[in-house]
């Protein structure tokens, strides 16, 4: 990795701008706090988060451990991603696994065709964060993803619930983070709160990153519910009448199998990609997540509970 | 648009904007109207507008409930918090701070302020300039907002009347140049029928020749005032690398005012310790110089003990180190703030105890003239104080610079963030 690239200092672009955003609240946190973790999903997201982590702080090694919230109903090319990823990194990774949270009888499991183990999530999460004592936790959640995030601060307190109370919120002035808290509260920081989904594709592309192949256009036995196309897998029961079937797939969030829908693509190159959500007529969330259609405030209550 | 224009991430600047203005001048449907009319808006969003507009009867399309955050919000009809949204046009990349109009909500206004490269300021043509117009230019003057551009919306229900503009545009600059604010700007429009936002007003009000609102905002130059001057880099993180990583100590941060450059002979401050610069750098990226407000890690021709705080400066433009602040602070919680308060202050990277000594007094939110403060100073209260710190700051006055000259109070119990802050003086 020498590759060496000599830029003069023009007026910063809005990519770079938000990454000098970005990589700042990420020093400011491992300044600050004792016992941070960076949250990853496998997502584009939390892959962009890595590499500010890697702007941030190389030639060290990450002050912090990377965990991931494994439902064990994820896609296997993010898995396989994740620990081909890790293991160039050189980083340390803690998996929370929601099946551990299961066998402790922490959680009931949840069955039937329509089940998710989305929300049983948040439990896996707070249980990990008590576990390792965590006082703050880094995630990719952007402000343009859904409405109650456009509303919280980029380092957002969370009290020894978990909970958030978007009615007693920081005020977060200029770039003067405030990560200050109390035993047992910690900080949900988003670095990368400001950036829209283009803005992670460009990001993508001008850094060569590389993504879990399940964001680009492939063949898949595939079958529709409620408008969304789901995978045809054995977590997944089916209801009459849902015929599999195969087509050209990508996936545009990646989330737990069970509510993360694909959309119809051939785009198989970075461009292609970039082409179609920029002529997209729907949000990524509304798209493709199961998760946030449940009610009108879903994702609001959600993270009142302490979802990431 | 072709994809390479969408692949081209060197092309937009981003400018940080706010929108200020009181609870009926149409903000909530001036933002609907920026998203809708720049086509950020998606099908399943347009959906659920459709949907609840519907619902709650009346019918019409109602753009405000584009910008719909909480629960509380949708069921009180209310914005109660700051929303952060993005959109941007060809020529350029918009974060939109959309701050309450509330008077309660004071502290919101600053918040969205304090980041703003400008803000939008609505006034309802019918009721022209009121208390609250007054306050959220004061806000915009008192925070340094480089650029202010006022919105004179509900121009139809004037009949887009050009005396009527006048009267409100002038009554407006005045204010303005009372504030010190320059070069104030005002746009008539009407944002419920999308008229001079995104348009011009073209033939409805041939009277007004300027460009629309967005095209104004296209073309305000993002003049990057901190990458001029001293430079000064608060160091956030040192990195120490350990191993096959290999390599020198890096000292990181972000500049916060100034460009730093290979070969500057830098002082860290306080401790006094000089070096080299040897590396400006960012992973596998040298620069040969940078600016505010970039990210960097810096080598050293020399291993300095550095922590967390301290700042790098050029040698020969550096500050004294100061331990006594006079500055104009924005009280933000219930709790007031009483002379003998112990504090924590956060300036740069630094985090200091804080002592309150006087509270000189406190300055009217409408002309920011003075009145004394026998009680201290409440919530949504401006006022001067004086401040001894423990740990001595690095620091300018915020007319200056801002990013060096702000700080906010924090409370030592439960770490509340209690107050911004702007440095008058520092000695």
């Amino acid at each position: 990795m020498t590759i060496t690239a000599v830029r003069p200092a023009p007026p910063l672009s809005a990519l770079d701008a938000l990454e000098a955003e970005a990589i700042h609240v990420m020093r400011e946190i491992a300044g600050e706090r004792e016992r941070p973790a960076l949250l990853f999903s496998g997502g584009k997201d939390s892959i962009v988060l890595l590499r500010l982590a890697e702007k941030a702080f190389r030639p060290g090694q990450f002050p912090f451990p990377i965990m991931h919230v494994d439902t064990g109903h994820n896609f296997p090319e993010v898995t396989e991603y994740r620990d081909r990823r890790i293991a160039e990194l050189g980083e340390r990774l803690i998996v929370a696994s929601v099946q551990d949270s299961i066998d402790a009888g922490r959680v009931s499991d949840v069955t039937g065709p329509r089940s998710s183990r989305n929300r049983l999530q948040t439990v896996t999460l707070l249980d990990a964060i008590a576990e390792h004592r965590l006082d703050a936790c880094i995630g990719g959640a952007r402000r343009d993803e859904e409405r109650s995030r456009a509303k919280e601060r980029i380092v957002s307190l969370r009290d020894d619930f978990g909970g958030w109370d978007p009615r007693a919120q920081r005020p977060e002035v200029w770039d003067l983070y405030n990560a200050r808290v109390r035993p047992g509260e910690h900080v949900r920081v988003f670095p990368i709160s400001n950036w829209t989904e283009l803005d992670v594709w460009r990001y993508v592309a001008r850094e060569g990153l590389a993504l879990p192949s399940i964001y680009f256009a492939h063949q898949r036995s595939v079958f529709e519910r409620d408008g969304m196309l789901y995978a045809d897998d054995p977590l997944i029961e089916r209801l009459p009448g849902e015929e599999p079937f195969t087509t050209s797939v990508r996936y545009r969030t990646v989330g737990d199998m069970t509510c993360t829908g694909a959309v119809l693509s051939d785009a198989v190159t970075m461009e292609q990609v970039v082409e179609e959500i920029a002529a997209t007529r729907i949000t990524e969330r509304g798209e493709t997540r199961a998760d946030d259609r449940a009610t009108e405030a879903a994702m609001e209550d959600r993270k009142r509970e302490g979802y990431f | 648009m072709q994809s390479e224009t969408l692949l081209d991430h060197d092309a937009p600047a981003l400018l940080r904007l706010a929108t200020l203005g009181s609870v009926d001048d149409g903000k909530s449907t001036l933002i609907g109207r920026l998203l809708h009319d720049t086509r950020q808006i998606a099908d399943d969003q347009l959906e659920h507008v459709r949907d609840v507009s519907s619902r709650r009867g009346g019918g019409t399309f109602d753009l405000a409930l584009l910008t719909d955050g909480l629960r509380a919000e949708r069921e009180q009809g209310i914005t109660i918090d700051v929303a952060y949204r993005s959109f941007f046009t060809e020529r350029r990349r918009f974060i939109l701070a959309d701050c309450p109009g509330h008077e309660q909500y004071t502290r919101n206004m600053v918040t969205g302020a304090s980041t703003a490269d400008a803000t939008v300021l609505l006034v309802d043509a019918r009721q022209g300039v009121v208390g609250q117009t007054r306050r959220h230019l004061a806000i915009a003057a008192l925070l340094r907002v480089p650029h202010v551009l006022v919105a004179v919306n509900k121009m139809d229900l004037v009949d887009w009347d050009e005396a009527r503009f006048t009267e409100i545009a002038d009554e407006l600059r005045s204010l303005a140049d009372g504030l010190g604010l320059p070069d104030l700007v005002c746009v008539p429009i009407s944002a419920l029928e999308g008229t001079g936002v995104v348009e011009p007003a073209g033939d409805i009000a041939p009277w007004h020749e300027g460009p629309s609102l967005v095209t104004r905002l296209e073309d305000l130059p993002i003049d990057g005032a901190d990458a001029h001057g001293p430079l000064r880099l608060p160091v956030q993180w040192v990195v120490r690398p350990e191993g096959e990583h290999g390599g020198g100590r890096r000292y990181t941060g972000r500049i916060a005012r100034g460009t730093v450059r290979v070969g500057d002979e830098v002082v860290a401050l306080p401790s006094g310790q000089e070096a080299v610069v040897t590396a400006v750098e960012l992973l596998n990226e040298d620069f040969d110089t940078a600016a505010a407000p970039r990210s960097v890690s810096i080598g050293l021709d020399r291993e300095l003990d550095l922590s967390r705080g301290d700042v790098l400066c050029r040698v020969g433009e550096a500050p004294a180190p100061a331990r006594e602040i006079e500055a104009t602070v924005c009280w933000m919680h219930e709790r007031p703030l009483r002379p003998g308060a112990r504090l924590l202050l956060k300036h740069g990277a630094r985090t200091t105890r804080a002592i309150v000594g006087e509270i000189r007094e406190r300055l009217e939110l409408e002309t920011l003239a003075s009145v004394p403060a026998p009680d201290g100073l409440g919530l949504n209260d401006l006022g001067h104080v004086r401040l001894r710190v423990a740990d001595p700051l690095v620091a300018d006055a915020y007319s200056e610079c801002r990013e060096t000259g702000a700080f906010v109070l924090i409370d030592d119990q439960d770490h509340a963030t209690l107050a911004a802050g702007m440095i008058i003086s520092a000695v």
